[in-house]
């Protein structure tokens, strides 16, 4: 069947199951925009694509599908480079598709050209100039391909609109041979004879601590996870880019780790003797000073790309493969030495029979827990604490509400004071620290998930970078909601530049009501909500919940001098993590 | 990709130089990524050159690389995480046969011009181009014997030198290349 390289590739999406496109047309990929009126794709038309490409993040992160955005070339390609970056860094399967000038005009500095693939090379999982049509069904199957297996990432394909518009035979690959990815070949499975070691490490250990990360929730590893900690009962943390892998209310949950994790998930993990990380890659904001992590710890390192292993921190097992695959030999592997399913005993003689007890160092566990639990001051009179809102909110929304943020403050808090119980109810930017990436990304989460509460708890800095999206949701009656907690201030900043900078604040006021949040949200065809006291806090969520047919946002007005804690300081140690002045035993 | 090399910098082969050969999809830009990795990472290339393979799917890179802060096992798996590259070997210097061409235009006029013929005799170069007051010599082999080379013909007044970079191969005798990290 003869048709354009624009059908083909809007044809391409069809068999690859796409079921929503975000993007923005323009001069070289408007050949591609037309079929899309014929197809039973839906396309959701941003203000910005920044929007379209947060907005597909928060599509993937929530249905583990791939998320597509399309843009023009030169502006709208650029537009989407933060985006990619970011997917990048939070291994989030991406796809996006840009127009080209045609092949011809390359290299001319043609209207609105722009090297797409040369900027985005260090950024994308991969990228591909598409130079025939034929090449488009080809390219296509091989750029979903790579995003989505391995470690999944973002990747690109520039179309030239030449490209697009001449003519081709429709074809589809049959076969993975056929993509032509020779140098391609993740691995899945793990060494059996380390899975052996690390079966044997874990039987050795007096103080293990399983550290997991983002990779978890990317292996859809979380149910085998909860197995192997509740047969072994090794606690577990759990990353930033992890919560929800494993649930907050389990026993044998810490929280979060790193700068602002709390003090049991911080202090387990240097006092620890056995460190299993799964799917994490010992990122400076976890780590702190890496020569002061975790001293004394044995490492237990598994991931689906080799390059992490030993990247940072040395492994002593370090196993290559996908952690749902391998936490299963794992579990299988501690089976055959006696660590059956729980409530089975080990039977004498075999080698868990000798397994030191994990007593003492739960005690030690639970004695951090009572003495540090995460705090903040509740009788505070007057100002609404932004914890406060936060706890409020959560306690008030359905337990598998989705939650996205943006970065800074707000983040923290939203991370430390949910109560995340189920993967994939978390989505946020990790890696690159993003802001404004909350309301994209909640209109993206919300298509995907519409059966499901979206709350973005953002910033007002945050908000003010990408509120635009807000019009796109209206339009497209995508009902999110947005909690602003609005400190006047681009808060996490302020922060540091309080304690660290002895309190020169320097560019980082915003105002509280410039602009005026509620006026905006209704311009954009949102309820908008204002909520100044702590009494104020419930009837505005309760209103907020009620409203199903168009976005909310809740203006929150809140104290500007809280800060973040605990709070571990940029190139300190974990030991010296500071608990903050409302904490336990005044506040080390 | 088309047949291009460069060498960087003229040190004496250092303990911290690795030779990985890289076999690569032979497309557009491939040079251009792998370059941009090093680049990206902070790691540092003291040559490479770059060529077709009788296979004409796949170029091989070969890169010297200058491995001072970061572990080679670190430089090689990142490098396997393109996807244009197919294979990665890493040649020991011990296991492969090296060699690296030497072309330079030197001041020599008649005079001087018996002595340097006489040089070139002796390392098994080529005059490739003659003038009244220069000539062009040329020198294929080891890169130690090359920078000998170019150490002893630069009394004679370089006029302008170019070097290719090492290229390598397993040595046959041996055991065959050690193997860093190799997709299949
Ligand atoms: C795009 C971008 N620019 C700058 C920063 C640096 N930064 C990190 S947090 C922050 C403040 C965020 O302010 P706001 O959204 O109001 O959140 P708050 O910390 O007040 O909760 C800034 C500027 C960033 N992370 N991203
Ligand atoms: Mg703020």
């Amino acid at each position: 069947m003869k048709m354009t390289g624009a059908q083909a590739l809007i044809k391409s999406l069809e068999m690859q199951d796409v079921e929503v496109i975000f993007g923005l047309p323009g001069g070289a990929i408007l050949p591609a925009y037309d079929p899309i009126l014929d197809s039973p794709i839906r396309h959701i038309l941003v203000r910005h694509e920044q929007g379209a490409g947060h907005a597909a993040e928060g599509y993937a992160q929530v249905t583990g599908r791939p998320g597509v955005a399309m843009v023009t070339s030169g502006p709208g390609a650029t537009n989407i480079v933060t985006p990619l970056a970011n997917a990048a860094m939070d291994s989030v399967p991406l796809v996006v598709i840009s127009g080209q000038v045609a092949t011809t005009s390359i290299g001319t500095d043609a209207f609105q050209e722009c090297a797409i693939t040369g900027v985005t090379r260090g950024i994308t999982k991969h990228n591909w100039l598409v130079t025939d049509p034929a090449e488009l069904p080809r390219t296509i199957a091989a750029a979903f391909h790579v995003a989505t297996t391995g470690r999944p990432g973002p990747v690109l394909v520039d179309v030239p609109k030449d490209v697009s518009n001449a003519s081709m035979e429709w074809y589809w690959p049959s076969s993975l041979e056929e993509l032509d990815l020779p140098g391609y070949h993740p691995q899945t499975a793990g060494d059996p004879e380390l899975v052996g070691k690390a079966a044997q490490l874990i039987l050795e250990a007096e103080r293990p601590v399983i550290y997991a990360g983002g990779g978890i929730l990317k292996a859809h590893a979380s149910a085998a996870l909860r197995e192997l900690a509740e047969r072994t009962g090794i606690p577990v943390v759990t990353t930033l880019m992890a919560r929800g892998a494993f649930p907050d209310s389990h026993p044998l949950c810490l929280g979060m780790p790193g700068m602002h994790g709390n003090y049991t998930a911080v202090t387990a993990m240097q006092r620890s003797d056995l460190l299993i990380a799964l799917g994490s890659r010992f990122d400076d904001r976890v780590t702190g000073k890496l020569s002061a992590f975790a001293p004394g710890a044995r490492v237990i390192h598994v991931d689906i790309d080799p390059a992490e292993l030993g990247k940072v921190r040395h492994a002593d097992v370090a196993i290559a493969g996908d952690c749902r695959i391998v936490i299963e030999d794992l579990i299988s592997a501690l089976g055959r030495s006696g660590i059956g399913p729980v409530g089975s005993m080990a039977s004498p003689g075999s080698p868990a029979a000798s397994r030191p007890s994990q007593e003492p160092w739960m005690r030690q566990i639970r004695d951090f827990q009572e003495r540090f639990p995460l705090t903040y001051d509740r009788d505070a009179t007057g100002a609404l604490k932004p914890q406060y809102v936060v706890e409020t909110l959560r306690d008030m929304s359905p337990e598998d509400t989705i939650v996205v943020s943006g970065v800074g403050q707000h983040q923290m808090w939203a991370s430390q004071y949910w109560r995340f119980d189920h993967p994939y109810t978390w989505v946020n930017s990790g890696g690159l620290g993003t802001m404004g990436f909350a309301v994209p990304a909640a209109l993206g989460a919300k298509v995907g998930r519409p059966d499901k509460t979206v709350w973005a708890i953002d910033g007002d800095g945050c908000f003010q970078m990408t509120a635009q999206e807000l019009v796109t949701a209206s339009a497209e009656r995508i009902p999110v909601k947005v909690a602003i907690l609005n400190n006047a201030y681009l808060g996490m900043v302020r922060q540091w530049q309080e304690m660290f900078y002895e309190e020169r604040y320097s560019e980082v006021y915003l105002s509280p009501d410039l602009p005026d949040y509620v006026k905006w949200a209704e311009a954009m065809g949102c309820v908008g909500l204002r909520v100044e006291s702590p009494e104020e806090v419930a009837p505005a969520i309760d209103k907020a919940n009620s409203i199903d047919d168009r976005p909310v946002v809740i203006d929150f007005r809140t104290d500007a001098f809280e800060k973040v804690y605990p709070m571990v300081p940029a190139g300190a140690s974990n030991d010296d993590i500071v608990v903050g002045p409302s904490a336990g035993e005044g506040g080390r | 990709m088309t047949v291009a090399s460069v060498a960087v910098g003229t040190d004496r082969l250092a303990d911290r130089h690795h030779i990985l050969s890289v076999l690569v999809e032979n497309k557009a830009g491939v040079l251009a990524r792998v370059a941009s990795l090093f680049s990206q990472r902070g790691y540092n290339i003291f040559s490479l050159a770059v060529a077709p393979t009788d296979d004409e799917r796949f170029s091989r890179i070969t890169i010297v690389v200058d491995v001072e802060s970061v572990p080679l096992e670190q430089i090689t798996k990142q490098l396997d995480k393109l996807v244009n590259v197919v294979a990665i070997t890493e040649l020991a210097p011990e296991e492969s046969t090296e060699r690296e061409l030497l072309l330079a235009t030197l001041g020599v006029g008649a005079a001087e011009r018996g002595q340097v013929i006489q040089l070139v005799g002796i390392f098994g170069g080529q005059i490739v181009d003659v003038g009244a007051d220069h000539m062009t010599v040329m020198l294929a082999g080891a890169p130690g014997k090359v920078d000998d080379f170019e150490e002893l013909v630069r009394p004679y007044g370089i006029t302008e030198l170019q070097r290719t970079g090492r290229v390598a191969l397993p040595r046959i005798e041996r055991r065959g290349p050690r193997v860093g990290v190799s997709a299949r």
